[in-house]
């Protein structure tokens, strides 16, 4: 090999050589060991120290070699702590060469020193002032690789004159162009483009095909974040194509790749298109399908060149074709048409193409007008699936099956990914047990299939089974009662197996526990010989599972008394009553005594079977849009799911289980008390609602109010006398409030008598339509009465309404004057929203009257459950992972009035430390803003 | 493009280009990871993958690996034709281009890559344009250091093409 051939001696160097930095490059690449290397190098070191520090001046090639020769070092992966001084003194040197080593190591090396900083920009000044094109591009190209906010400082209101001026060079455009693109990244706000953004678009007509290429991708970046503003550029762009389109291979001469005019300027048109919805104007309109369909077209013909150059950069171009016509999802004749060249590239020798092609139909899946297209490729992807070499191919493959199930496929591609799973790659099975168990449920039609579908999910990749799915079995089995006898006689035959995996034993205690009854009648499966096959695998679990395990057993109690003593002794044996583990001694402890005092109604009651679980949306998926991202599932689930938001990167992590989908508690009986709920809901039993029974003091009116803040049903009031309770629903701007007045005494209250009142301007802002059910104006003694108020609220307001009470007791005129607990927010309706969304519209409003924020101390103990319950009961969305420091709560939602909605976020910072909270309200009003913060820096 | 890495078949890393901000221990820690995945990866096997939330697309050219991370909504074969467009570059430039010559002359190959991609995007695709800039620097530099000791002309062979 050449290179190797060469390998001793320095490689012919081009335009300037300097002669010193090949040597010491040589003596590096000679080091044997990593040992002589340090060693090599810090004798450079100190070597350049020494020349740095010494008293002759160094000239400038001299600085020039050092300075290189360190940025070589610190290339290899050494720190460099020194020479930036030298670096920056080179800016200045009016040969071009020096100026640019220096610029080079300032790229590379950049140091937050601030007295450098300023050196570094005065030295950009002045070449961007040079009116010298190349030491313009060196200044700009710096500017461009550094991107740092103190750059965007200096340079964002000088570089859109450069690009835009009639007298600034092509080259030196482009380089503008370009570098304004990176300070947009990084400073959004110090980017104004304002009066040139005209200017900037029509370079889009620019002669220059380099420079349109540059500013391209500035005017992309911008008409992302501000698509009116930029609006016009669609119809340049368009015609800019079609004149790509249309012209001969040879047309574009330099800008003409392997026969194909302008690949890059291509993809970036295409690219910009995708910012907008479909040309409005019927003629740009045409003027692009007809573009979209030579795009097409032209990848039928045969190649102009066997290069693989040629069939890439024609092929990147028909790919964003693809990407535009599926953005627009409007035109059903260019989706099915992208579909078929899609379905052709499926089976091309190119593995490339084929990951492409797997990857683009994933997302034409998702479309009405080309899923059935998408559909015919299945058996093509499931040969994918088990033929293709390289592991994210058939990722892809797997993906695109998922996208393209529906009902009428769903057996077929399921079990072809249970097939796969048997081989497929560690990286990605947890992620297809997901997607199998996810199209399992959601396109059962009998619920057999699905529960063999998940057994044999747990048989086949047990490890990579998420808690998520063995939970969703369970509640999906015991809220459909036509596939428990199934479920029961399934799990009983899977768990025959001498070795079978502990998520399945799991499944089957549960299973077994709540419906062996229906399969106890075969002999076969007899009580004890349930009982006995649980029990045998009982010692080779972990203490979770054995947990469970021992609720099965009481519940054979229950189920079967037969099997009452055998399961007593079990219990009462040393290994489980004395257990080291507290949590299982305590069952066995607890389940025995049960067994043997409680009477049989008693225990049927208690080890009642489960009721069904509410309806909610799966936990698995929920799940899967955790790991992949929002991108990962089709169109369809994101809008059955949008509560949910995706969060980016968010792969590999397990995130806690996100509020809206808690996990069934791990006590699977649900004997002990379930987690902290939300708004406690009142029990069925009792209309008075003695949820806190703190209240029951003497605390003054408002005092009540204070406690109702984040939460809709209590006790309102109680003295001697009296007691009211309240529950209360709200939805949108309505509200519905019931009020219970308890005589606490033996005697009857007369002309008992209410009233609400709206005092001052709050009758404008609150309207109480209705009373229902007039009250008697009697109330005998011990009894309790009922009083129904509608609540509608027309406009955010911050007092609360008035609620007098009279009645005489004894001859005593009794007269009560209370606050209803009726304040903002509860007329929220949450908004979940990702990390991004949350924080794009936290500046949005940045407004300084629309923040309200408030430092106080914590008046409660600071625990999060109990932080999360108050926050989730204030209405609002309380949004996960999306605040960088977990310690902190982010909230979203919109207050619904009559006249308006008034978005509102918050966050809520604790300092366990100091206990002491920073709470920090933004909304879209001013007034809502600061009575939020207000009612919430009560709470906590 | 949120960044470039060129790196041997043995893993060494002969050229790094960043466009987004990263500290030098993230992107160290990117590299030796990137380094370890691509190379781990058989011939046949796709240009692309998943990493992280990039895309990678990479290309192996004699003993060296291109590799480029792209994000989400970027065009994976373009960007494989932008990382040859470069090599035909540095090709161009260097006459059969060849690693030793990126090791010994790393700072010419970064002044190209500046000339050809700026900010992570492609500022001049045309060959011609690219070389003609650099080829005018070069003569530049040849102006200027006419002057300089005579050891130092004597090395400084390059007339470009």
């Amino acid at each position: 090999e050449e290179a190797e051939k060469r390998a001793n001696m320095p490689a012919v160097s081009k335009g300037d050589g300097m002669r010193g930095l090949a040597v010491f490059i040589s003596d590096i690449r000679n080091c044997k060991s990593k040992e002589a290397e340090i060693k090599r190098i810090n004798k450079e070191l100190a070597n350049i120290r020494s020349k740095f520090k010494g008293d002759k001046a160094l000239d400038g090639y001299s600085k020039k070699k050092y300075v290189c020769k360190l940025l070589f070092i610190f290339l290899l992966g050494h720190d460099i702590d020194f020479g930036h001084m030298e670096a920056v003194n080179l800016l200045s040197s009016n040969k071009y060469t020096e100026k640019q080593i220096g610029y080079l190591f300032i790229s590379v090396l950049v140091n937050s020193n601030s007295e450098l900083i300023r050196l570094i920009n005065n030295a950009i000044k002045n070449d961007l002032s040079s009116r010298n094109p190349t030491f313009m591009c060196l200044a700009l190209h710096c500017i461009a690789n550094v991107g740092s906010r103190e750059m965007a400082e200096a340079f964002a209101g000088e570089i859109p004159r450069i690009l835009v001026a009639g007298d600034t060079m092509d080259s030196v455009k482009q380089s503008a162009a370009l570098c304004l693109l990176r300070l947009y990244k990084t400073s959004p706000d110090l980017v104004l483009m304002g009066e040139w953004t005209s200017r900037v678009v029509h370079l889009l007509n620019d002669q220059h095909m380099g420079v349109v290429t540059a500013a391209i991708s500035l005017i992309t970046c911008l008409s992302q974040k501000n698509p009116d503003e930029f609006k016009t550029c669609v119809s340049l762009a368009v015609s800019r194509l079609s004149r790509i389109v249309s012209s001969a291979s040879t047309d574009l001469q330099d800008y003409t790749y392997y026969f194909v005019p302008a690949p890059w300027l291509s993809c970036k048109l295409l690219r910009l298109l995708q910012c907008y919805p479909p040309p409005e104007d019927g003629a740009v309109k045409g003027r692009l399908v007809e573009c979209l369909e030579t795009i097409l077209n032209k990848a039928q013909e045969p190649p102009k060149s066997k290069k693989v150059q040629h069939s890439n950069a024609k092929n990147a171009i028909l790919f964003e074709a693809i990407s535009l016509i599926i953005h627009y999802d409007s035109e059903p004749n260019l989706l099915v048409r992208a579909c078929n060249q899609l379905g052709q590239f499926l089976q091309h020798r190119e593995t490339n193409l084929r990951y492409l092609a797997l990857e683009s139909m994933c997302t034409l899946a998702s479309s009405e007008f080309s899923h059935e297209a998408v559909k015919t490729h299945i058996e093509t992807v499931i040969n994918a699936l088990k033929t293709e070499r390289d592991v994210s191919v058939r990722q892809r493959a797997a993906d695109l099956l998922y996208a393209m199930c529906d009902r009428s496929n769903a057996k077929q591609i399921v079990a072809e990914m249970l097939s796969y799973l048997e081989t497929a790659d560690y990286s990605i099975r947890e992620e297809m047990v997901l997607k199998v168990a996810i199209l399992a449920e959601k396109y059962a039609v009998d619920y057999s299939w699905y529960v063999d579908t998940i057994l044999n999910l747990i048989r086949i990749a047990g490890d990579y089974v998420s808690e998520e799915v063995w939970y969703r079995v369970i509640q999906i089995v015991i809220n459909r009662d036509d596939v428990q006898g199934y479920a029961a006689k399934t799990v009983f035959e899977a768990l025959q197996a001498p070795a079978c995996h502990e998520n399945m034993v799991k499944v089957g205690g549960y299973i077994l526990g709540e419906f062996g009854n229906l399969i106890a009648g075969d002999p076969r499966s007899s009580p004890l010989v349930q009982f006995n096959l649980l029990h045998s695998k009982f010692h080779l679990c972990s203490v979770p599972t054995r947990a469970l395990l021992l609720s099965a057993y009481i519940k054979f109690i229950n189920l079967f008394p037969e099997t009452k003593s055998t399961i007593q002794e079990v219990l009462r044996s040393d290994s489980q009553i004395r257990n080291s583990d507290v949590e299982l001694q305590q069952r066995a402890v607890e389940y025995l005594k049960l067994s043997s005092i409680a009477s049989t109604d008693v225990l049927a009651t208690v080890l009642e079977e489960m009721p069904p679980f509410p309806e909610r949306e799966s936990s698995i998926l929920a799940k899967l849009k955790k790991k992949k991202g929002p991108g990962a599932v089709s169109v369809n689930e994101l809008e059955e799911g949008k509560r949910e938001g995706g969060e980016l990167n968010g792969g590999g992590e397990r995130g806690g289980d996100s509020s809206s989908t808690p996990s069934p508690s791990a006590d699977l009986l649900g004997l002990r008390a379930g987690p902290p709920v939300t708004a406690a809901a009142p029990s069925a039993g009792s209309l008075l609602v003695d949820v806190f029974s703190e209240a029951v003091k003497q605390p003054s009116p408002t005092a009540f109010l204070r406690l109702f803040v984040c939460k809709n049903n209590g006790v309102l009031f109680e003295n001697q006398l009296l007691q009211i309770g309240i529950k209360s629903e709200y939805r949108q701007n309505l509200g519905r409030m019931y009020l219970f007045y308890g005589n606490k005494t033996s005697v009857q209250f007369v002309t008992f008598t209410t009233t609400v009142t709206c005092p001052g301007e709050l009758q404008s802002h609150i309207l109480h339509i209705h009373t229902w059910n007039s009250l008697e104006p009697l109330i005998e003694g011990g009894a309790q009465v009922q009083q129904v108020i509608n609540i509608e609220c027309l406009t955010d307001f911050s007092d609360a309404p008035l609620l007098n009470i009279k009645f005489r007791y004894g001859g005593a005129l009794q007269n009560l004057t209370l606050k209803l607990p009726v304040t903002i927010n509860k007329f929220f309706q949450p908004t979940e929203m990702a990390s991004h969304d949350f924080f794009q519209r936290w500046k949005q409003l940045s407004l300084p009257q629309q923040e309200a924020q408030k430092i106080f101390k914590a008046n409660h103990a600071m625990d999060t459950e109990v932080l999360k319950a108050k926050l989730l009961g204030l209405g609002m969305a309380l949004l996960e992972n999306v605040d960088p420091n977990p310690e902190n709560f982010v909230c979203a939602g919109v207050i619904q009035t009559k006249a308006q909605q008034v978005g509102s976020l918050l966050r809520l910072e604790p300092n366990a430390q100091a206990q002491m909270y920073r709470l920090t309200v933004r909304s879209s009003k001013d007034t809502v803003s600061k009575r939020l913060c207000e009612l919430l820096a009560e709470q906590f | 493009m949120q960044f470039m890495l060129l790196f041997s078949r043995q893993g060494k890393l002969r050229l790094q280009k960043w466009y987004v901000p990263l500290s030098d221990k993230e992107k160290k820690k990117i590299t030796r990871e990137l380094v370890q995945t691509v190379l781990a990866r058989k011939p046949k096997m796709c240009s692309f993958l998943e990493w992280r939330d990039l895309k990678i697309v990479y290309k192996r050219y004699a003993s060296l690996y291109f590799c480029c991370a792209i994000e989400d909504q970027d065009n994976e074969l373009i960007t494989l034709e932008i990382i040859h467009r470069y090599v035909e570059l540095l090709d161009k430039y260097f006459g059969s281009v060849c690693e030793l010559d990126i090791i010994f002359n790393f700072e010419k190959a970064y002044f190209i890559l500046d000339e050809f991609l700026l900010g992570g995007e492609a500022q001049e695709t045309s060959k011609k344009n690219v070389l003609k800039a650099i080829e005018q620097a070069d003569l530049l530099q040849e102006v200027s250091t006419q002057s300089v000791t005579s050891e130092h002309l004597c090395k400084c062979i390059a007339t470009p093409q």
